[in-house]
């Protein structure tokens, strides 16, 4: 029993593609969005990287593409950054296009992409001087450092910086220009869970500078822990666009029950239980959407009992953009 | 900080300088191998006073007759011995003494033991009584420019030029392409053309550093002479390095990974290293093959170094080798320019 996709799919793109989170209160409707994608289309000799996509970021917001490994994410942002040419569709980035503000626009916005190894025997300051230069405007070498936190590793060559160290150089040289946009290409991929957390209070802090960032990602976590809006990515589709909290909303109720069992279960009973939304099965796993946990479980213990079936598992967690995934794919985001 | 340390060019060039001096393997090739591959050849083909050429006779009489020749020593072999010495290279010739008369025994494809076939039966013609018909004396020199060293060290000045330009445009721009630096770069607001530039300028710079190193070298201590006009000589050897440089791009253009570049860089030297006359004269190779010989570029520039070097012709005189370095030059610079692979 799958759960039905149809509702993500169509009341997100409608309800939420307009919606303007506003972080420094200006008027928004004055402003034109800091990225507008109509119709985008990139297909490769083997497959479909980016198949018709219509996307609008605005000013100040920091906006999230979510979707497993292959989903499309880093054509799409690469096309936005200029490095890949669409086969179709229009981009327009702070007003312009690369056709004819490519130059412009390279001043203007910030870029972090996934792999780039800066030569190791550079050392971070020296680096970070070579870009800088680039920048008609920006902000001083000695401020990206500090915002970077990487003040006790000014000198230190970049080979000998651990793998945390090298992506903040990474978002330092993306910053050094002071950027309008910046894009931040799965920004915390490889790193331990201590860097990753370390990552995330610097783009809390672009956050509250109002700089409007685009990130992608294939840890909901990290979707959920810092966006203000996700569109999460399939086969080069966005299925479902909104706000953490209403994607999550979405799948039907707040909590996601799980339990393995030693037997066969009927399942019709508790879906007749006040509460609980839906029920899948995912690797032996059953899982129920369930909205009012403290009535709904004593109810599906007993519904359990009636069947004489034993429990070998059971927890409950709040639901997250991953169970929006898997209702909206039946496949998990970090399937490869 | 000054206005200096904004340009982007200043910077990235800086850069260049930085990793290039970071690199002890590369100031090595760069630096100190030329250096102690003309000490090694100096000392190999030094002038050393005429060979004395090593012979053998059957018999001590006639062992004592090529000895008093001061060009030869002898010593004395029964025929089986002397001919597994011959075979071996123990000896040269070896002096058989027969019914008639004598018999040389020698390889005559070897120009020393058609040198001793000559000292050998001087020695033993004299021996026997023949006089001279004309008196002849000898008036020896020993020309510098003329030697081994002198000819070599154009030579290797050429290669280092061609290995130095290729190698370090090539496997830097590769490696920035294949860590993905190259695609950062042009992600940013680098103007392309300042980091391209950046390597002609970082060379340039290098150039005086390594050429001036290694020319001084074999003026002080080999005594190579200089015959051309010396700022003829700087002018050759910066086209010779741009020209190697334009061709090193076009290497570096589409390749993705360091073994691909590796092996093309190996494949456009390799002939050159063979054919261009760095260690003996290209005009070695047959006729056949002459016109491609001297349309390669290393050709040209060694062609173009010696002409300065020991012939002091001027850059009017060579202007074929020139032309052939300015062709290397602007072909490849302007074909890498539309292939180049950004990203």
């Amino acid at each position: 029993m799958a759960w039905p996709a149809s509702i993500y799919i169509g009341t997100m793109a409608e309800n939420w593609i307009h919606s303007r989170p506003n972080a420094e209160g200006k008027t928004a409707q004055a402003e034109a969005p800091s990225l507008l994608l109509r119709g985008l289309r990139k297909a490769y000799s083997d497959v479909v990287a980016v198949n018709g996509l219509d996307l609008e970021v605005m000013r100040g917001e920091c906006f999230g593409l979510l979707g497993p490994n292959g989903a499309g994410k880093t054509t799409t942002i690469e096309i936005c950054e200029g490095l890949t040419d669409p086969d179709a569709g229009t981009v327009e980035l702070l007003g312009l296009n690369w056709k004819t503000g490519a130059n412009e626009l390279r001043q203007r916005i910030g870029i972090q992409l996934q792999e780039t190894q800066f030569p190791d025997k550079m050392t971070v300051e020296e680096t970070l001087h070579l870009f800088r230069s680039f920048f008609k405007q920006g902000i001083p070498v000695e401020e990206s450092i500090k915002t970077a936190q990487l003040e006790e590793k000014r000198s230190s060559r970049v080979g000998g910086l651990s793998g945390g160290q090298k992506q903040r150089l990474a978002m330092a040289c993306a910053l050094v220009g002071d950027p309008e946009l910046l894009f931040l290409d799965e920004p915390t991929t490889g790193l331990d869970p201590q860097a990753r957390r370390h990552l995330w209070d610097l783009v809390d802090e672009l956050k509250r500078a109002g700089r409007t960032i685009i990130l992608t990602t294939h840890y909901m976590d990290e979707a959920e822990r810092l966006c203000d809006r996700v569109a999460i990515m399939d086969h080069g589709k966005i299925i479902a666009l909104g706000t953490p909290q209403q994607l999550i909303g979405s799948v039907g109720g707040e909590h996601i029950v799980e339990f393995a069992l030693n037997g066969d279960l009927t399942v019709a009973p508790l879906l007749a239980i006040a509460g609980v939304q839906s029920h899948r099965v995912d690797a032996g796993l059953h899982q129920l959407s369930v909205s009012h946990l403290h009535t709904a479980v004593p109810a599906i213990f007993a519904a359990l009992a009636d069947q004489n079936l034993d429990l070998s598992e059971f927890r409950t967690h709040s639901a997250s953009l991953e169970d929006v995934f898997v209702g909206l794919t039946g496949r998990n985001l970090r399937d490869e | 900080m000054s206005s200096l340390q904004h340009s982007s060019l200043f910077q990235l060039t800086l850069t260049r300088f930085r990793l290039f001096l970071r690199e002890p393997e590369a100031i090595f090739w760069i630096f100190i191998f030329p250096i102690l591959l003309a000490v090694g050849l100096g000392i190999a083909f030094r002038n050393r006073p005429a060979d004395i050429l090593q012979v053998a006779a059957t018999t001590p009489q006639l062992t004592q007759v090529l000895t008093a020749d001061k060009g030869l020593t002898a010593s004395t072999m029964d025929e089986p011995t002397g001919t597994h010495a011959l075979a071996t290279g123990g000896i040269l010739l070896l002096a058989i003494k027969t019914a008639e008369g004598v018999e040389y025994k020698y390889d005559d494809t070897n120009p020393d033991a058609r040198t001793a076939r000559l000292l050998a039966d001087r020695a033993i013609q004299t021996g026997a009584g023949r006089r001279d018909a004309v008196q002849a004396d000898n008036q020896l020199i020993h020309e510098t420019g003329a030697r081994y060293i002198d000819f070599v060290v154009p030579g290797l000045l050429g290669m280092n030029l061609m290995s130095s330009a290729i190698w370090g445009l090539g496997f830097a721009i590769v490696e920035a392409r294949q860590k993905k630096l190259l695609k950062r770069l042009v992600a940013s607001p680098m103007p392309r053309w300042q980091y391209l530039s950046s390597f002609l300028l970082s060379r340039l710079v290098m150039l005086v550093i390594e050429v001036g190193a290694f020319l001084s070298f074999a003026r002080f201590v080999f005594g190579v002479p200089f015959r051309g006009s010396v700022l003829e000589l700087a002018f050759l050897c910066v086209l010779t390095s741009l020209s190697f440089s334009a061709l090193g791009l076009l290497v570096a253009s589409r390749a993705r990974t360091m073994e691909a570049a590796s092996g093309l860089m190996n494949l456009v030297m390799l002939p050159m290293w063979i054919l261009s006359g760095v260690f003996f004269s290209a005009s070695r190779f047959p006729a056949i093959i002459q016109p491609v010989v001297r349309a390669l570029p290393l050709t040209a520039a060694i062609d173009a170094l010696r002409g300065n070097m020991l012939q002091g012709l001027s850059l009017g005189q060579m202007a074929i080798p020139v032309g052939i370095l300015l062709a290397w030059l602007i072909v490849p610079f302007a074909v890498s320019l539309r292939i180049f692979r950004w990203r």
